[in-house]
């Protein structure tokens, strides 16, 4: 039988919402104060979704020792406490929305070798979470 | 169609070891899960039933009824025990939230009438959890 294990995560840092395809106003107007100059930050919390069998010599799907130590890799050391916009390479070019971070999470942990990544969920604040399952798959 | 969703709570222990494997390698792959009294968990179950409500009643599915079927195939198996030993579902297996998940729709799907079991989610805790949809690989 196939299963869908999550595994939750946390970082914590800032971004600034501008687009520079846009003027002062239009980025004003659109991204209110999530394009104030200096930035603000969350407390992100991602959620990782891994799918597949049960290995039966250890009952598990993915040994979440070696999740952990890829996800905190790919994802938590180099975003945790850091300023987006500037110190993750594809946010130099992308604004740094949670939906375009939910894709580039997704794209670092599209090479977990042990089990396929099924999905990821982002939570930027208690009231705001996005969700990228990839270009084919429905949310369940 | 309409999804119900019903949360229980358990708690139980349960160790990871695999005996076909040396002491090593259960400590390499398992960690700490491998300590030989176990630990334990406050397990979180949420239940989800679909179907259409029914015309008379406007439920998917009478929760007294589905309250009771928890009770005695999941709390009354499960809830305090020690999950290697005292549950014979899962006698020779490595009780991982996978494998208890697994075996929860196992015993919950034959149990369901009127209305069809859609997921089992059981969380080992607030950052692990394991969805179960019943699906073949």
């Amino acid at each position: 039988m196939k299963v869908h294990l999550t595994r939750r995560y946390h970082f914590s840092a800032s971004h600034r919402l501008y687009s520079t395809e846009l003027s002062e106003e239009e980025n004003r107007k659109l991204y209110g104060k999530c394009a104030n100059p200096y930035g603000h930050g969350h407390n992100y919390a991602v959620e990782v979704t891994v799918a597949g069998a049960v290995e039966p010599a250890t009952g598990m799907v993915a040994n979440l020792a070696e999740l952990d130590g890829f996800v905190a890799r790919e994802v938590v050391e180099p975003f945790d406490h850091k300023y987006l916009n500037e110190e993750v390479d594809e946010f130099r070019v992308a604004v740094p929305t949670t939906e375009n971070l939910c894709r580039e999470i997704y794209r670092r942990l599209k090479g977990f070798p042990t089990a396929r990544l099924a999905g990821v969920r982002i939570e930027e604040t208690a009231a705001n979470s996005f969700e990228y399952r990839g270009e084919t798959r429905e949310v369940q | 169609m309409v999804y119900l969703t019903r949360k229980i709570e358990f708690s139980a222990s349960h160790l990871y070891h695999n005996p076909a494997m040396s002491a090593e390698e259960n400590r390499r792959i398992f960690g700490k899960c491998n300590n030989p009294h176990g630990h334990g968990h406050n397990y979180v179950l949420e239940v989800t039933v679909a179907g259409e409500p029914d015309k008379k009643t406007g439920m998917v599915i009478d929760l007294q009824e589905l309250k009771g079927i928890l009770q005695k195939e999941v709390i009354e198996r499960m809830d305090h025990r020690f999950l290697n030993y005292e549950v014979a579902e899962l006698q020779g297996k490595i009780p991982t939230t996978e494998t208890v998940a697994i075996t929860i729709w196992n015993l919950l799907a034959p149990r369901i009438s009127g209305a069809r079991l859609h997921r089992v989610r059981l969380y080992e805790t607030p950052d692990l959890f394991v969805d179960c949809f019943g699906e073949a690989l």
